[in-house]
């Protein structure tokens, strides 16, 4: 003899609890297999719940008159019967969905929820325990494109649209390629990886022909149609970033403690420019068809050096951060721009931009303009020079310094020398006579 | 009466205009319309024979009970689906000869499709109109749906919908009444009979020999009238009329007609209608039943019967010869108004 | 939120929205339809925009286009994919064509929501594909989202469009599918793909229901084989979005195919053509489909309900199988 319990079971499509109307069988009573047991009332429904099985009920579990949700064990009945109870019906999640944020817009599977042929409930259980997949490749129903295959050696020289095209563009003998694939078969990874490999080892040099990504060639679009269309001119400046050095450093901690980022000359340098284009409006403007467009809102651009190649994230309004924003933004900015995260709106709109050739080491540079904006700045390399500097009594010493140079390239349609030195002059008195307390 | 048929060109241009009374000058202007319509139908039969005209399906025979219909209606308000043979209905709406002929001749500017569709399919520019399927029977669900957004939009316009006797074997039709009838949608199923499906007789069609006595299936009335029979076809439709816009629902109307032609130019009724069939036929002619009825009421007299005869072969002369100096719509004209975003780029293999 | 209270839920606000909608079919009303995708709505908005037809689909499908004709939003339910062939003639002779043979003047803004597919023990008369009489017909659009969100957008663009859209809706996933729907008022536009799982190695192109069944046989062979599997549902049927699917397999060099329909002559052959047309170039293997046998779909009886109907297992199977030549 065993006991089994009873549940009530799931009726009716989207009825999530029912009332246990009437017992129809009492304690200690025999019932018999589809005999009426008890009454339920749903929203939907009233109906007779019939026994599962022969034996005798032992004692229901839920009073008359109580609500219960469906699948809430209702009565135990003991039995010597072998037949089987369906067993646990609670519909379970299971996660089919990538990774990514999509996920939830994609939904996952709830196993054993299903409409019925009808409509109706239906208990489903083929995700549970999926057959094994039947004869997908079975010898017996061959793909249509392998039946015409013979034993014929040539099948081993048989190659892909791909690997051909790809073989011909750099000039390989496939026959020295080794293949992976089904019957030896040269992949296009494995031509990829022969023509990796090649590259690295081989000698004489040959020149290779690359199809530009198509970052690249709007790289290259944009910096022909600036050059070709903006008269370009250059300016340079010194500035003694000693201070900058030191108030970095002093904020490192407060800085990575309050936006958990890391803190940069760039963000400092960021954060000044801003400050320094907003009373220097012809560089942050645009030539237009003859006119000049003096830019409301400063956004400024940042060169990022990405894998796939330059891209330019935009910091937005950068002229109304204070320093914990323009810090946390710009480093949000740079990892979305080095992960390929970008969102459309990250790279437009652009005023003006800044381009920290210094951290690859750059000690001078004359950049091209980001068209159509009407100048960018380059930050080069910090390094330690001895300088001339005052002493405590005035005089003459010489101090060991550390310096950076300021290169400005601009639209000389927009903007003259004087307009160009007075806006670097700017940024070298803000930068060199920075304070901890300043920029709180 | 006699000087309203002096300038038969003015009265004729503007089609219907409807005042809910058959006067005598509304019965002068179906008279035009049916000769018009008669004139216009004989040409295109032999552009059709020249090689100019790929197909047609002629109205003859079918004139007065097409008149009458159209005259019970409002055209400024009420909606129409069509079929194709109602040459006589068109003019009746107010749609010239020219614009008649650039659909048989397939001409640019073609009004209903732009002569992308057979002759008398599409829409109209002036009235609410169309017809979009040669599938016979499909119209009469269609205006149903007609009917019933005119009945959820709660406006008065009445929907007349024309079909022939062959359509009436289609499920289509069994549907479309009984959703009527349930609905009580403004909707007047008019329906031509003139007794062949192409070459099947009734008697091959339906055991029955009134189409209008399927309406008590459909708990809605049901009248059959001789569509020689222009004022009796003209009283029937404007009663089903007044039913439907009164709010009472739909309404079928048989209107027995002859077929005078073979079923289009690429059919040869002789090959199964009999001599006599076709003797006796000829007697139903409708156009010389309605002649004598306005020589009856004296509308018309020998003298502006033959202005009405001239002036018709003269419209049809002149829109014969505009239609056809008129050039095919270009090809490129096809790739477009596939869907409301007309920029959609339709593949050319 | 599952797909069917996704479709209702978004039913019940564009009718809201527009009084110009209204929903017809078979037990729509009171019943709330057999998969309850209209519930509740009679009461809401009463019998005249939610109205139980007779049984005659060539009639619902014929009114809802002369009411469409005649300026109404007409949303009409077939109950089943399996009886919407009496609507055939109705939908691919008639609606189809009104712009195109009115030369624009006439046009029908109605959707015609079938649910379809199998797997749910329906038989042959309760289990159908018929996508492909409808992404064959030029002046259709035809959608057939698989997912809460999508089905939401879909059938917002799908009311709102001016021109009449089938929209298939995968019986299977009513309930099966449950995800996250924003409340915001938002549409998909019709005639886009979207990469559900971006992956390296091999790009599936599927819908429906299979999108659930191979997003699962990715996961599987990504764990198992290591195998990165792209998967595209394509979520339109008519007009197919190459681009995606094309710039895929450019990278990849690798196609399946996944679908439930039968694979002569259906959506798989269309993807396949495409391919070999613009991306032939860049294929690696041959273009391989998942699909059922030519069998009538699909037998009543378990195990060849089963046999018959693509699963993860089979999915996965033929991703290892393709990724291996």
């Amino acid at each position: 003899m065993a006991k089994i319990t009873v549940k009530l079971p799931q009726v009716g499509e989207s009825v999530t609890e029912a009332v246990i109307q009437k017992w129809l069988v009492a304690p200690g009573d025999a019932i018999r297999r589809y005999d009426p047991l008890v009454e339920v009332i749903t929203d939907k429904v009233n109906m007779e719940v019939p026994a599962p099985i022969d034996g005798t009920l032992i004692k229901p579990l839920v009073a008359e008159g109580e609500t219960i949700k469906m699948g809430t064990p209702i009565a135990e009945i003991e039995t010597s019967s072998e037949s089987i109870l369906p067993d646990d019906t609670t519909p379970k999640l299971l996660d089919a969905s990538p990774n990514d944020q999509t996920a939830s817009r994609i939904g996952s599977m709830i196993v054993g929820a299903n409409v019925g042929p009808t409509g109706g409930e239906f208990i489903d259980t083929s995700l549970q325990s999926e057959p094994q997949p039947p004869q997908i490749d079975e010898p017996s129903r061959p793909p249509i494109y392998e039946r015409k295959r013979t034993q014929d050696k040539s099948r081993d020289r048989r190659y892909s649209p791909v690997v051909l095209r790809l073989a011909k563009l750099h000039r390989i003998d496939l026959a020295e390629v080794q293949g992976s694939g089904q019957g030896e078969r040269v992949t296009k990874r494995d031509l990829e990886a022969y023509i990796a490999s090649r590259a690295a080892h081989h000698s004489p040099p040959q020149d290779e022909l690359i199809r530009p990504s198509p970052i690249r060639r709007m790289i290259a679009e944009n910096m022909s149609q600036s050059r070709s269309e903006i008269p370009h001119a250059w300016a340079a400046i010194e500035v003694d970033v000693t201070r900058l050095v030191k108030y970095r450093n002093a904020e490192m901690g407060r800085v990575a403690e309050t936006t958990g980022n890391r803190l940069t000359y760039l963000h400092i340098i960021l954060w000044h420019v801003a400050a320094a284009l907003k009373s220097h409006r012809p560089l942050n403007a645009s030539w237009d068809d003859g006119s000049i467009v003096l830019k409301g809102n400063v956004n400024i651009g940042i060169a990022v050096a990405a894998s796939d190649g330059l891209i330019v994230p935009v910091l937005r309004n950068a002229d109304r951060l204070n320093i914990n924003d323009t810090v946390s933004e710009t480093a949000r900015l740079v990892e979305a721009a080095r992960t390929g995260r970008l969102g459309v709106h990250d790279v437009q709109g652009g005023t003006f931009t800044l381009n920290n050739t210094g951290a690859l080491g750059s000690v001078w540079g004359g950049a091209i303009i980001n068209y159509p904006q009407a100048a960018i700045l380059t930050t080069e390399s910090i390094v330690k020079r001895p300088a001339v500097v005052s002493g405590p009594d005035g005089e003459d010493v010489i101090a060991i310094r550390s310096m950076m140079n300021m290169c400005l390239s601009f639209d000389h349609r927009v903007i003259d020398g004087a307009e160009a030195m007075a806006f670097l002059n700017d940024i070298k008195n803000r930068l060199e006579s920075i304070s901890l307390e300043a920029n709180r | 009466m006699a000087n309203i048929g002096a300038d038969p060109i003015a009265a004729s241009s503007p089609g219907h205009v409807f005042d809910g009374l058959l006067s005598n000058r509304d019965l002068l202007q179906m008279y035009r319309t049916m000769r018009l319509s008669r004139a216009l139908d004989e040409r295109i039969w032999m552009l059709n024979r020249q090689g100019k005209a790929a197909i047609a399906a002629s109205a003859q025979g079918h004139e007065a009970a097409q008149a009458g219909t159209i005259f019970a209606t409002d055209p400024a308000r009420d909606r129409y689906l069509i079929y194709y043979r109602q040459l006589t209905a068109m003019l009746c709406l107010g749609t010239t000869p020219v614009e008649m002929l650039k659909q048989f001749l397939a001409r640019d500017g073609e009004i209903m499709s732009n002569a992308r569709q057979f002759p008398l399919h599409g829409s109209h520019p002036r009235v609410d109109l169309f017809s979009f399927s040669n599938v016979v029977g499909t119209q009469l669900p269609q205006a149903v749906g007609v009917a019933l957004a005119d009945k959820m939009k709660r406006r008065d316009a009445v929907t007349i919908v024309f079909f022939g006797d062959g359509a009436a074997s289609q499920g289509d039709c069994h549907e479309a009444m009984n959703f009527a009838g349930i609905h009580k949608v403004p909707v007047v199923f008019l329906c031509e009979n003139n007794r062949y499906a192409i070459s099947v007789p009734l008697k091959q069609q339906m055991p029955i020999e009134s189409i209008a006595a399927r309406a008590s299936a459909y708990n809605i009335p049901g009248t059959e009238v001789d569509g020689t029979d222009i004022i009796a076809s003209y009283e029937a439709v404007s009663e089903a009329v007044t039913r439907a816009r009164s709010g009472n629902g739909a309404s079928l109307v048989e209107l027995t007609v002859e077929r005078l032609l073979p079923h289009t130019t690429d059919d040869d009724h002789t090959r199964y209608r009999s001599p006599e069939d076709i003797e006796q036929m000829k007697k139903r002619d409708p156009l010389p039943v309605t002649e004598a009825i306005l020589r009856r009421h004296g509308i018309i007299d020998d003298e502006i019967n033959r202005e009405i005869l001239d002036w018709a072969r003269r419209e049809v002369d002149d829109a014969t010869h505009i239609a056809e100096s008129t050039p095919f719509p270009p090809a490129p004209e096809m790739y477009h108004g596939l869907f409301a975003d007309d920029s959609e780029e339709i593949d050319r293999a | 939120m599952t797909v069917v209270e996704s479709i209702r839920e978004t039913i019940r606000e564009e009718m809201r929205r527009d009084s110009d909608i209204f929903i017809m079919g078979e037990d729509i009303g009171p019943r709330g339809g057999v998969f309850l995708a209209t519930g509740g709505l009679a009461d809401e908005f009463g019998e005249e925009r939610v109205i139980d037809t007779p049984l005659a689909e060539s009639s619902i499908a014929g009114i809802a286009l002369g009411a469409a004709v005649n300026g109404m939003r007409p949303i009409a339910e077939i109950q089943f994919a399996d009886f919407v062939w009496p609507a055939i003639n109705q939908l691919v002779g008639e609606a189809a064509k009104v712009r195109y043979g009115t030369a624009g003047r006439k046009f029908a803004p109605m959707t015609v929501r079938v649910p379809y597919g199998g797997g749910v023990r329906g038989g042959l008369y309760h289990s159908q594909s018929i996508e492909v009489l409808f992404a064959h017909t030029p002046g259709l659009k035809v959608v057939a989202p698989a997912t809460p969100y999508d089905a939401r957008g879909l059938l917002r663009s799908a009311i709102r469009a001016d021109d009449p859209v089938i929209f298939l809706e995968h019986k299977r996933t009513y309930r099966l599918v449950r995800g996250e729907v924003p409340d915001q008022e938002y549409t998909e536009p019709i005639g886009r793909a979207d990469i559900k799982r971006a992956g390296r190695d091999l790009t599936l192109i599927t819908y429906g229901l299979m999108l659930h069944y191979s997003l699962q046989a990715a996961e599987t062979v990504s764990a198992s084989d290591g195998i990165g599997v792209e998967v595209i549902d394509l979520r339109t049927l008519r007009p197919i979005d190459s681009e995606p699917i094309l710039e895929s397999v450019a990278r990849t060099g690798r196609a399946l195919i996944v679908q439930e329909d039968t694979p002569a002559v259906s959506v798989s052959s269309e993807i396949s053509a495409i391919i070999a047309q613009h991306a032939f170039f860049d294929l690696d293997a041959p273009v391989m489909r998942v699909a059922p046998p030519e069998l009538p779909p699909m037998p009543f009886t378990p195990l060849q309900e089963a046999e018959f109907m693509p699963s993860p297992a089979k999915i996965a199977t033929a991703i290892r199988h393709l990724s291996e030549l």
